[in-house]
């Protein structure tokens, strides 16, 4: 055991460490990281324009010139698929830590606070958690357009609820624990008791779900650009590319294979990494002693 | 001596785990247990010596993890770890029985009490199945619990904890067993209830002729049952022999230490504390496990580990030395610093508390408020002095410090500062100034520390609130408050799941010191610690009250505890207070009944001490409405007039005041209990 | 225990009040609205302010939301936008339509889930285990667009099974779009397995580590007998939540499948009603839709008080 100071950076490698020695930490980390490095560089890997349109070959095959094809306007497969990433991390990639912080602060608070304004606040979640998923955005997008400036407001706002309700179970948990009465006794004030005491106790639980939301909300903004109300064309997206190839489905099935396995090992890869951090955190599961 | 083989029979058992680095670690060092039929043996330990282990193991049960390293253990001859699965489960919950530590647990939630019987009855009997429920019943009565029927249709968790342990008793006697194991069945139990159920153990052992390996931690309960006894340190053996031999001339230090560090109901005096920690699984060892603790430990002890030495009295003792251990009376402790006088520091009158509130429909339909959970408390702490408050569960003692501390708002009454300061204000709304001025400790260590803070982190706190401290000058004092609880400074960066639970409770000590008190409220602060810590917890108190002369409200179940340390003593029932004043004359007549009750009920480690048991074993969940709050279970309830009147105080030649309805001349003229030896 | 069936039945009620408020107000606080919708560039003037009379919409937003409400509670939901068709009649056969769905996926699912989620609990580790999760964790992160683009390439495409766009009506009989059914109601069944099992499968270890499983064993319990009578029952306790979210998540999810197979169903409705700009369309299925979750996770708290001894006791004792 040794006595060196534990910084959060500290900590943090060791987390870090810890989820690369696992098989699923260590594939999840390699995927996520794979495609984020493929969404920043890929503007200057791709052979093509994406808008190019190859007059001489629509639903083409493999080929040399084109390793994935084209598309049913010419346009080349792999090109759109590398850069297809791009606007779904980005929106997600802003709207997931907005959806947490503003979820979990509010969660927090309101395990706290107990009382009539808790329960008048879940009853406030509930509601929300009871209209069918996609309804509030689609709705939204409808009447404000498709523009990542209503994309991501509506994302972060939506899927920040269901965080409310998991930050707001983690507090209660650990506010019943006498750590807290300690500082309650001792007249700290209670924003400084939840700075110091709640939330480094609860962030490892919001970061697992961080994740969990992280690669829902890709799921659900590739569903929003599938029906259309996402990414508006001829801007490449995954979803987009799924529901526009689809109709080819006979003739050119890279076409949708291509985007879906670039979204897929996304997701598997975000999954992997949550379900090894949990692991590595201890959420899984409370370990027993052995003796 | 016969020459029939022990029914139960372990030797050279090895059992470890693979630590994180994948080297196996042991648990459990070349373990020898014999227990004859009929015979009670103990085995005791503190935490990680590996008791529960090695009496799981008799069964061939391993915990998840470990893994059995050499060595056999028989039940009846046969060899538990080599058994097939059917007929090891013949056996267990058959012929071997299991109390297990925490019943409430134990017991599958989803099933009644009836059907978890009827299981064991139809794994482990013949009997005809119609037959099964007229047994259970049986059953039941044998372990004495009331109303047998209604018991059987209830669900483990709408049972008392001391109901919920005589079930399981129940339930291993349904396989008539030839021996038992009880892993700690008493832990967590109040005191009253404890003695109710060694009783019923000691009997049944007696007419059943059955075996016992008793595993516990306390002496005093091991001194009731067992005839003889096994002390582990560390995964080892390192003294075993009859009970009376090892209680009273025991031939280990180890032995001898641990049971000067229990304290008595005697002499005024603090147990004697007993440095350091037992060696973790993953240290190596060379020589006696126990010699970087021992007093009488020589080079010879460090070089090799010494083999078992056999004494006169038919002990055995692993160490070079049997005949040098001084006995536990020998070394006394120091006694407690005695208080100053002067006046009152912190007093409370007609303190009351509640946790309910009844909803609205309730008010609506006029039903009038149950009574409050405390009520009537008059408490004064002089400077200096350690007030203690003893009392089961249910009695209230913690609500109070809660009052006091500013955790829960009084429903009635006042509590006051000696300079007119109202605390019967919310922590939320003191001023820092009254805040430090009284600071509190809690009973788990676990749990009071933030486990995401270093030990300096959360000696900060109260040095930033209320002193302003910050950066090197916080640490620097940090340091030395580090220095008074006897940890050193290297602490300072370690985080609480790296510090064994008595390190953690010197911390909180050091966290409340931090502020500069006046009066420190201590919630049961050693209960969770093991006997040696506790020992060393106390000594350190009394340290901190000689040089500060800070007061303490000192919160303990435990009588003796609170005898060691306390200046005056109240004694609480319910939520309501019976006895009251200096500590040496509560404990000596005349006693309040309940007093009494609790005196009797309090265990030594002396074979030749019976506890009394005056009074049923029965879990109230809330003070009577009216008059004396002991009327339900009082062995010498004088009539209506405790339903119905408050008890008045009466004030005895000594200087302390008891609450009862029975004159004093008479309460002094009953058969009065413990007195000290 | 009747005090707080009752106590969860009015918070339920509360809740589908309030979520028919956040409809109401939602739509209210969006730009323009039916008549600007139904005049498109002509809203303007006497035209709009004449279509508003017309419609009611001059009336203030509390009236509007009574009168409403009042309807909605009768199952009257108005007239659509376009003022053409009754919104109920519209809303009947694809609530049937949605409900077989929902059906079909739970029947099927919900048994298959329980079984391969304790399936894995209770081998953790071992190849059922690493088998079934692996496949869990794969097909939760398939979306449903995907997988159910996929399923219509291979039955519909290449094996030629099923007819790859089919429009049926909401209102023909179940037999005619079975097909759509069949592969609609796999790929919601392969989805909502993955949830549950993992769900399941975790409260199987749990359950199996626990004291009182450890206490059975030492009992002499022989292990299927601890396993369906000690921990079962406790393990599957949590599950009806689980299942309760699931139904409310089916709802949700229902919508992309609906679209991609062509499915007649409520779902489909939406996205339709969304693109027209329909709002009282979308408002009443959002209602129906709505209160069908409040409703879902109603009896699941209900069955959850049945089952569970602990919760139902007031004489419960802390341990």
């Amino acid at each position: 055991m040794s006595g060196a100071a534990i910084s959060v950076r500290a900590r943090a490698g060791g987390v870090l460490r810890d989820m690369l020695a696992r098989p699923s930490g260590a594939i999840g980390l390699f995927l996520v990281t794979f495609h984020l490095a493929l969404a920043i560089l890929s503007p200057w890997v791709v052979p093509y324009d994406y808008k190019a349109m190859d007059a001489t070959g629509t639903l083409a095959g493999p080929s040399a010139a084109h390793w994935l094809g084209t598309d049913h306007l010419g346009r080349d497969v792999l090109t759109r698929v590398m850069l297809g990433g791009r606007e779904a991390l980005l929106i997600t990639g802003i709207a997931t830590p907005v959806a947490l912080v503003w979820g979990g602060l509010a969660g927090v608070w309101l395990g706290l606070r107990g009382g009539w304004p808790d329960e008048v606040a879940m009853r406030l979640v509930d509601a929300f958690l009871a209209l069918p998923g996609i309804l509030p955005l689609l709705v939204l997008i409808t009447v404000f357009g498709t523009g990542g400036e209503v994309l991501l407001p509506t994302l972060a706002f939506f899927f920040g609820i269901p965080v409310i309700r998991v930050a707001r179970a983690a507090a209660h948990e650990v506010v019943a624990r006498d750590f807290i009465s300690a500082a309650r006794a001792r007249g700290h004030r209670p924003l400084d008791i939840v700075r110091r005491e709640i939330l480094p106790n609860v962030t490892d639980t919001l970061l697992v779900e961080g994740a969990m939301r992280w690669s829902w909300m890709l799921l659900g903004f590739s569903a929003l650009s599938f029906l259309g109300f996402g990414v508006s064309p001829p801007r490449p997206d995954w979803g987009l590319m799924v529901s526009d190839a689809r109709v080819y489905m006979s003739l050119a099935p890279l076409g949708v294979i291509a985007p879906v396995v670039a979204l897929s090992t996304l997701i598997i890869g975000i999954n992997l990494t949550a379900d090894a951090l949990a692991k590595t955190l201890g959420l899984d599961r409370a370990r027993k002693a052995v003796i | 001596m016969t020459a029939q083989p022990p029914l139960i029979d372990i030797s050279g058992l090895r059992v470890g785990f693979r630590g994180r680095s994948g080297a196996m670690l042991p648990v459990l060092h070349e373990v020898d247990l014999a227990v004859r039929r009929g015979e009670s043996v103990g085995i005791v330990g503190e935490s990680g010596s590996g008791k529960s282990t090695l009496a799981l193991a008799a069964m061939g049960y391993l915990r998840h993890g470990l893994a059995r390293l050499d060595g056999v253990a028989r039940f009846d001859g046969q060899d538990m770890f080599a058994l097939a699965q059917p007929e090891l489960a013949r056996i267990r919950g058959g012929k071997l029985g299991l109390i297990p530590q925490n019943s409430g647990q134990a017991l599958t939630p989803t099933q009644r009490i009836g059907a978890q019987i009827a299981e064991s009855l139809r794994l482990h009997c013949d009997h005809d199945p119609a037959s099964h429920r007229d047994r259970a019943c049986d059953l039941l009565a044998q372990v004495r619990l009331p109303d047998p029927d209604t018991i059987l249709r209830r669900y483990p968790h709408e049972l008392s904890g001391g109901q919920q342990q005589r079930v399981a008793i129940a339930m291993a006697l349904a396989g008539e067993p030839e021996a038992l194991l009880l892993d700690e069945p008493t832990t967590g139990l109040d005191v009253t209830t404890q003695a109710h159920i060694l009783a019923l153990l000691r009997g049944l052992a007696r007419e059943r002729d059955m075996a016992m390996v008793y595993v516990s931690h306390d002496l005093g309960v091991i001194a009731q049952v067992c005839d003889r006894v096994h002390v582990l340190y560390a995964g080892e053996t390192v003294l075993a022999g009859p009970a009376r031999a090892v209680l009273t001339t025991p031939a280990h230090p180890y032995a001898s230490a641990l049971l000067a560090a229990i304290p008595g109901l005697g002499d005024r005096a603090l147990p004697r504390a007993l440095e350091g920690r037992p060696p973790t699984p993953d240290m190596a060892r060379t020589g006696c496990a126990f010699a970087p603790r021992c007093g009488l430990a020589t080079d010879d002890c460090r070089a090799a580990a010494p083999p078992m030495a056999s004494t006169p009295d038919g002990q055995r003792a692993r160490c070079l030395y049997p005949d040098k251990v001084a006995p536990p009376a020998a070394s006394q402790g120091d006694r407690p610093a005695t208080a100053a006088d002067g006046p009152p520091l912190l007093t409370t009158q007609a303190l009351s508390v509640r946790y309910d509130s009844p909803g609205l429909l309730a008010r609506l339909r006029g039903r009038s408020r149950a009574p409050a959970t405390v009520a009537g408390i008059d408490l004064a702490l002089r400077r200096g002095e350690t007030l203690g408050l003893v009392g089961e569960s249910g009695s209230g003692k913690s609500t109070i410090l809660r009052a006091i501390a500013g955790l829960l708002p009084p429903a009635g009454g006042q509590i006051g500062l000696a300079d007119g300061t109202d605390l019967a204000t919310a922590a939320e709304r003191r001023r820092p100034e009254t805040l430090r001025r009284i600071q509190m400790i809690f009973q788990n260590p676990d749990e009071s520390l933030n486990p995401r803070q270093t030990v300096g982190d959360i000696l900060a706190q109260p040095l930033r609130l209320y002193f302003g401290l910050r950066g090197q000058p916080c640490r620097d004092r940090a340091a030395d408050l580090l220095e008074t609880v006897r940890l050193g400074a290297h602490y300072l960066d370690r985080l609480p799941g790296q510090l064994s639970g008595g390190e953690k409770q010197r911390v909180a000590v050091a966290r409340a010191f931090a502020a500069g008190p006046e009066a420190v409220l201590c919630d049961e602060i050693t209960s969770a610690l093991d006997v040696s810590v506790q020992a060393a917890v106390l000594e350190l108190l009394n340290d901190l009250k000689a040089r500060h002369g800070t007061g303490f409200v000192f919160v303990s179940h435990d009588l003796t505890v609170v005898r060691a340390l306390s200046d005056r003593v109240a004694v609480l029932y319910q939520g309501r207070i019976c006895e009251a004043g200096p500590t040496d004359a509560v404990f000596a007549p005349p006693h309040h009944p309940y007093t009494d009750v609790l005196l009797g009920a309090v265990l030594a480690p002396d074979p030749d001490h019976a506890p009394r048991l005056l009074a049923e074993d029965a879990a109230e969940l809330s003070p009577p409405a009216r008059g004396c709050p002991f009327q339900r279970r009082c062995p010498v309830k004088c009539g209506t007039i405790c339903e119905t009147d408050t008890p008045p105080a009466r004030e005895t030649a000594d200087g302390h005041v008891i609450r009862c309805h029975i004159p004093l001349a008479d309460l002094r003229g009953r058969e009065t209990g413990q007195t000290a030896s | 225990m009747l005090g707080m069936i009752a106590r969860r039945f009015a918070l339920g009620l509360v809740t589908v009040w309030l979520v028919s408020v956040i409809i109401f107000l939602g739509v209210e606080a969006l730009p323009g609205d039916a008549c600007t919708a139904i005049l498109e560039r002509d809203a303007h003037g006497e035209a709009l302010a004449a279509c508003r009379e017309a419609m009611g919409l001059d009336t203030p937003a509390l009236a509007r939301y009574a009168e409403w409400a009042a309807g909605v509670v009768q199952g009257e939901f108005g007239m659509s936008a376009g003022g053409q068709e009754s919104i109920a009649q519209m809303v009947g056969y694809r609530v049937r339509n949605s409900l077989l769905l929902a059906a079909g996926a739970l029947a099927v699912g919900i048994p298959l889930a329980i079984t391969l989620g304790v399936v894995a609990g209770l081998a953790r580790d071992r190849w059922p285990d690493l088998l079934f999760s692996t496949g869990a964790i794969l097909a939760m992160t398939i979306p449903e667009f995907v997988a159910a683009t996929v399923l219509i390439l291979v039955f519909a495409i290449w094996l030629g099974w099923v007819p790859a766009i089919v429009l049926t009506p909401a209102d023909a009989p179940p037999l005619e779009f079975f097909p759509e059914f069949i592969l609609a109601s796999t790929v919601l069944t392969m989805l909502m397995i993955a949830h549950v099992m993992r769900m399941i499968r975790a409260s199987v270890i749990e359950a199996m580590a626990s004291e009182y499983v450890q206490m059975a064993t030492l009992k002499g319990v022989p292990y299927w007998r601890i396993v369906f009578r000690h921990a079962l029952p406790n393990a599957l306790l949590p599950a009806i939540n689980v299942i309760a979210l699931t139904v409310a998540w089916l709802l949700g999810g229902v919508v992309v499948v609906e679209v991609v197979f062509n499915y007649p169903g409520l779902g489909r409705l939406l996205v339709d009603a969304i693109s027209e700009r329909d709002l009282p369309v979308v408002q009443a299925v959002t209602m129906i839709v709505a209160a069908t979750y409040v409703g879902v996770n109603l009896v699941a708290d209900i069955l959850s008080l049945a089952l569970n001894p602990r919760l139902r006791s007031h004489r419960a004792r802390q341990a």
